[in-house]
């Protein structure tokens, strides 16, 4: 029975010694060993959210530069084709202008020959025209040189007249 | 790298650390055993009484004619002669034996009482539990301020030596305890207490063991006063569901209240009741069982018997390691969960019973 009952300085004691405990550790140990166990977890919480919104921002960063990426290769194949598209162009124009250069020169040259045919021609009709007037006044005056063949030719073309 | 190294290295240091410790322990244990069998033994098992129970002196242990022994101050108050202090060797004489002093004597309990009749005595003398109270009392201040200044020095680096030992417990406490059995918003208010009432008891429980220490947290005193507080501090936050429940249970038929009811306010009791006997019945039962298996050589004065007695009590040794943690956790668990049920919110869970009916 002594075992089963308390005593009362005991249990003075122990009330008093258990609430200084109590109110000391509380305050100077307790308080500041949870805030402090808080803050870490709060620390190691925010880095691990930290990593992971970054992992995530450096997928969303490789996804989006892979986007460009294409784009750029995308932009690169539609300005070389823009490009082949421009030159090819450029080229049929050139070879059209060329031709139609060709066919132009070819039409001056010929109207060009033309004209100095027709020149010659008339030149030469002018030559053909003043040496036969020559060769006919030649002849004249080799066939009407005389009196008598002067008095022949009109009364021979007097007899042609008559005829008429 | 460096660092890792060096971790293994201390826990290599630590590790023969403790095992030294446990070496020093068994040793203990085996010296009263081995010195039980050479002595001539008188009242075979009276010294277990002696060992459980407060005295007024501190005894650790008699080595031949010397005994060493602690004289604790008496400090008595009584209504008719006021305070008197005094040291506990007064009450005995050279021969040992007991003697009365200043009127006061020993009875045969060691309860102090006064030689004239009619004078009542109270005790507040720093017995051996007061003295050994006081002790753990320094070394809890020494190892949490300790700690806790380490906190606020590093408060973001990994915990660090005796810091390392104490943070996961802390962490368990608030984790498995208090947040599952009190809830997330309010168990922060009774951190301080829960952990002040766990390491109290685990330091006691612990400090308790060692040969030649006091049986403080087997004291049902002090066990007494760790109920009653958490006795107060359940219900001086008990909200109104939760005395609604004890006088008013709702979903009970009104006939059979006038029985629940005093039931239920019986229950207010027999909660720290339990509380009190199961701490101090399991410490001091533990106690009571080692120095039963060390009376045995006691008693059957042989060499054999010593030795295996003396395996078995460091295997009971062990066990009581064990029973010290465990008793611990298991105050403070209770002592959270009453004080869960008086804090709880169970308005939303009968809202959402009701509707739940209405739709059927």
């Amino acid at each position: 029975m002594e075992l089963l009952s308390p005593s009362l300085g005991l249990i003075f004691w122990q009330l008093v010694g258990f609430l200084i405990l109590l109110f000391v550790l509380s305050k100077f140990a307790w308080k500041p060993i949870l805030h402090a166990l808080r803050e870490r977890e709060a620390t190691i919480e925010d880095a691990l959210a930290t990593a992971e919104k970054t992992k995530k921002e450096m997928a969303e960063l490789k996804a989006e530069n892979e986007k460009l990426l294409a784009e750029a290769r995308k932009e690169r194949d539609r300005i070389l084709k823009d490009a082949t598209a421009a030159a090819n162009h450029i080229r049929e124009e050139a070879k059209a202008q060329t031709a139609k250069d060709t066919a132009r020169m070819i039409e001056d040259a010929r109207v060009t020959i033309e004209t100095e045919k027709q020149a010659a021609l008339a030149e030469v009709k002018q030559q053909v025209a003043a040496l036969s007037v020559q060769v006919a006044e030649k002849i004249l005056r080799a066939q009407l040189g005389s009196e008598q063949a002067q008095k022949e030719y009109v009364s021979k073309l007097i007899k042609d007249l008559n005829v008429n | 790298m460096k660092n890792v190294f060096d971790m293994q290295g201390k826990s290599k240091k630590t590790f023969k650390k403790s095992h030294l410790i446990s070496l020093f322990l068994i040793f203990l244990y085996i010296v009263p055993s081995l010195a039980a069998s050479e002595e001539e033994s008188e009242g075979d098992t009276g010294f277990i009484m002696h060992h459980v129970q407060d005295a007024h002196q501190w005894h650790f242990a008699s080595i031949g004619h010397t005994e060493l022994t602690i004289w604790l101050p008496v400090i008595l108050y009584s209504p008719e002669r006021g305070f008197s202090m005094f040291s506990s060797k007064n009450f005995y004489n050279e021969e040992h034996e007991k003697v009365s002093y200043n009127g006061f004597r020993l009875d045969e309990h060691d309860h102090v009482v006064a030689e004239e009749a009619g004078v009542t005595v109270y005790d507040f003398s720093v017995t051996k539990n007061v003295a050994s109270l006081f002790f753990s009392m320094a070394l809890l201040f020494l190892v949490f301020l300790t700690i806790a200044n380490r906190y606020k020095k590093h408060p973001n680096s990994p915990p660090k030596g005796i810091q390392s030992l104490f943070e996961p417990v802390i962490v368990f406490i608030r984790d498995e305890i208090a947040i599952p059995n009190i809830g997330k918003h309010k168990y922060q208010r009774y951190m301080p207490y829960l952990l002040t009432l766990f390491f109290f008891i685990w330091f006691n429980n612990i400090l308790g063991l060692f040969p030649g220490a006091a049986n403080l947290s087997g004291n049902i005193a002090v066990t007494f006063v760790l109920a009653v507080l958490t006795f107060l501090f359940t219900n001086f936050s008990g909200n109104k569901e939760y005395w609604k429940h004890i006088f008013a249970t709702p979903g009970i038929p009104k006939a059979i209240l006038p029985i629940l009811v005093p039931v239920e306010f019986l229950g207010l009791f027999t909660k720290p009741f339990s509380l009190m006997i199961r701490l101090f019945v399991s410490i001091t039962a533990g106690h009571i069982v080692i120095l039963s298996l060390i009376a045995l050589t006691f008693i059957f004065k042989s060499y054999l018997v010593g030795i295996g007695t003396t395996l078995f009590v460091v295997f009971i040794g062990i066990i009581e390691l064990l029973v010290a943690t465990i008793q611990a956790y298991i105050f403070t668990l209770f002592s959270s969960m009453y004080i869960g049920a008086a804090v709880a919110e169970h308005h939303h869970e009968h809202e959402e019973d009701q509707v739940d009916k209405s739709l059927i």
